[in-house]
């Protein structure tokens, strides 16, 4: 049968069991949505910004492992969508962009509404495409989705120039694709995993550290059956968190700069380190020069291999699917006639218990002024550790994930890699839709909130009864503390004036607002949100201290042992 | 030290753009870079001179293989393998320059391939240092203009990159 492109468009989504398109309409992708308002197979959620199209889509992948698709226009369409995709490349999201173009014959011309989309977007996608001919519009959006699932998972967008959605041709969608290109690998080499059970068995001072790699993968619980069968402590990355149970005995909790005390003292000294769908980024290990200080066997299982010896140098690496190489490993060690070194491990918990006796993440709370870790602590209780938490950039980013302890994949939803603020609404109404009955809170700052704060009207509409949990302390708080610590108390356009009453704001869209002022209030506050409002979206206010500072911290270019603590200051 | 990075990619509008963007955002250095299609037209093929420390160079290879388009990657200067550039260099050869300019030309194997009164064209073929060598060799002064290809490579033997 003949179809137009837009036709296909629509057609390819449905195949692929789309079940919300995230986006924005305009001149460009006009066909498309003709198409898509005569259809009822997937729903489209109409947003404010495209920026939050992308956010929203991005997040319902991160909390569901389902693709997050977004469409917007040409031109400024794109351009505003750049900052999310950038997001989810950063992070590894899956995703598909499907962006409108200007018709053929004016690519080039300096068309109304018309940019380089495929340059513009092309650092910041795993791949794109610029679709010329309707026929091949099938194919491309079969690869799109493919691309965006296989291998290290990453956006993909596809540019469709408004003249080729127009056009007809047969429609057929492919069943299955070969690309000679693109092959990534699943397995893990054999006998690089043998080595590795080797060298788990021979530890004297071990340690797991985690990634994100292992919540985009689904191998949390083979993580857990792994640690558990060894006995060797875990850490999470920031992407991590909820990878491994942070309640379980086995968990140091977050490392990095601001990890907690043991988490770093471990990592920094342990003798056989397993890296697992993690990557050594410099938040994590800081100085590497330091980090090599101490000798240590790194064994590093990724299904990147430019992630492998990229800024550290491994003994084993392993490139392979995590859930496969895991399944595998777990096999041969179970096989294996050794067993850890129970005496070593007993000394090396001794030693880890002493540092964890630090208690690195204490704080104190007075009558007056509300902590900010407060306020993760007792949402964390009111929510009984079950809510999804997506987070905005700075201050309360850290806080939320040092002291909301998410035991499972795929509640913490933050911007790890890219850093960026705005994103905390947008990724709570996401995982609302790919999760329709979760308890979701958004916790942000009076800064980051502001830059979607637009989303509040969306969030309406679509009856999407998030919390936001708005640590307000006036200030760009990572920013300020940074120029306390780094820069002389200079507080260079760190103060965050002329804020908006945000109680007003929250009920002039329609949604309920507090506002919260004493520590008293913090607990009965949060459950009245959460069970008398429990269906509506309410805006949290909570006016903190000003001057609290981040804690444990390692600061850029020390290195990990070489941690500021809360109580040196 | 210095690479010679031979790539299979697909013919595709944009290939050259990933990978030359993929140079400048993860600052690799690029000395030269030559592409074209191959018998297959499906298919182009690039090479691509780098320097770097053996970290770099490995980092450039998997970036290279992760890139979607990119069909095959091999790290020449890894075994015996030929390498190739083309050079145009336009002389002044007038009065007693003429004669010499043709002298040097002759030692190195190159050719004349465009002729005035005062001057020359001449085409000379080889590795990269044959090349600076003849520029080496004639006087400065005389040289109008020149221009290299950059390196073209291939291994030696029963090394083939092909799909």
């Amino acid at each position: 049968m003949q179809l137009t492109g837009a036709e296909i468009v629509i057609r390819c989504l449905q195949e692929e069991k789309v079940e919300y398109v995230f986006g924005y309409p305009g001149g460009s992708v006009l066909f498309i949505y003709d198409e898509l308002f005569k259809q009822d197979k997937f729903k489209h959620v109409l947003v404010r910004h495209e920026q939050a199209a992308v956010h929203a889509a991005d997040a319902y992948s991160r909390s569901s492992n389902k693709i997050g698709v977004c469409l917007v226009t040409s031109g400024p369409g794109v351009t505003n969508a750049v900052t999310g995709i950038a997001t989810a490349h950063m992070d590894s999201v899956p995703m598909v962009i499907i962006s409108g173009q200007v018709p053929t014959a004016y690519i080039g011309q300096d068309a109304f509404q018309e940019c380089d989309t495929v340059g513009i977007t092309r650092p910041c996608v795993k791949h794109n495409f610029l679709v010329k001919d309707v026929r091949d519009l099938a194919i491309t959006l079969k690869k799109a989705f493919y691309i965006a699932k296989t291998g290290r998972p990453g956006p993909v967008l596809v540019d469709i120039p408004k003249d080729v959605t127009n056009q007809k041709c047969e429609f057929e969608y492919p069943k299955t694709i070969a690309m000679r290109s693109y092959n990534p690998v699943v397995k893990g080499h054999g006998g690089q995993i043998k080595k590795a059970v080797q060298m788990l068995l021979d530890a004297k001072r071990p340690m797991i550290y985690a990634g994100g790699g292992v919540i985009l993968s689904d191998a949390a619980d083979r993580l857990v059956k792994l640690a558990r069968t060894l006995g060797y402590p875990v850490t999470n990355t920031l992407m991590g968190l909820g990878g491994y149970p942070a309640t379980d005995k086995q968990s140091l909790g977050m490392l990095g700069m601001h990890g907690t005390y043991e988490a770093n003292m471990a990592m920094q000294n342990c003798d056989v380190l397993i890296a697992v769908g993690a990557r050594f980024d410099d938040r994590v290990i800081g100085n590497p020069a330091h980090f090599a200080e101490v000798a240590r066997k790194i064994i590093h299982i990724d299904i990147d291999p430019s992630s492998i010896s990229k800024r550290v140098k491994v003994d084993v690496p392993i490139v392979g699917n995590l859930p496969d190489v895991l399944d595998e490993l777990q096999k041969l060690l179970e096989a294996s006639s050794g067993v850890p070194d129970a005496k070593a491990l007993s000394a090396w918990w001794k030693q880890i218990d002493e540092w964890r006796s630090k208690k690195s993440l204490k704080y104190k709370q007075g009558k007056e002024i509300i902590m900010p870790q407060y306020v993760v602590e007792k949402l964390y209780e009111v929510t009984g550790g079950e809510a999804f938490v997506t987070s905005d950039v700075g201050q309360h980013q850290m806080w939320a994930a040092q002291y909301y302890k998410f035991d499972k994949p795929r509640r913490w939803i933050n911007s790890g890699g890219l850093g960026t603020m705005g994103v905390g609404l947008p990724y709570a109404m996401g995982v609302r839709f790919a999760n329709p009955k979760a308890t979701v809170a958004c916790v942000t700052g009076e800064a980051s909130i502001q830059m979607n704060i637009q989303e509040l009207s969306t969030a309406k509409q679509f009856r999407l009864p998030i919390k936001i949990i708005n640590l307000n302390n006036r200030y760009l708080g990572m920013v300020r503390q940074w120029q306390q610590m780094f820069h002389g108390n200079r507080y260079a356009e760190s103060y965050v004036d002329a804020l908006p009453d945000f109680v007003k704001l929250a009920e002039s869209y329609g949604h309920v607002g507090m506002k919260i002022e004493r520590p008293a209030d913090v607990e009965p506050a949060l459950r009245e949100a959460f069970t008398k409002h429990k269906n509506d979206l309410v805006f949290m206010d909570f006016l903190t201290d000003q001057t609290a500072n981040v804690y444990p911290m390692v600061a850029a270019g020390k290195g990990l042992s070489e941690m500021i603590l809360a109580e040196e200051l | 030290m210095r690479h010679i990075i031979s790539i299979l990619i697909e013919n595709e509008a944009g290939a050259l753009s990933r990978v030359s963007g993929l140079f400048s955002a993860r600052a690799f250095n690029i000395e030269s870079l030559t592409v074209a299609p191959t018998e297959d037209a499906s298919l182009s093929r690039m090479t691509i001179v780098s320097t770097g420390s053996d970290d770099v160079i490995e980092q450039i290879t998997k970036q290279l293989n992760k890139l979607i388009d990119v069909v095959k990657v091999v790290d020449l200067s890894e075994a015996a393998h030929i390498e190739r550039e083309l050079m145009l260099v336009k002389v002044r050869a007038a009065g007693k320059d003429r004669e010499e300019m043709k002298r040097i030309a002759d030692i190195f194997r190159g050719r004349i391939i465009d002729v005035t009164d005062s001057t020359y064209v001449i085409e000379l073929t080889g590795n990269g240092s044959k090349l600076d060598a003849f520029l080496e060799a004639i006087d400065r002064s005389l040289i109008l203009e020149t221009v290299r290809t950059g390196v073209s490579g291939i291994g030696r033997g029963d090394r083939i990159l092909k799909v």
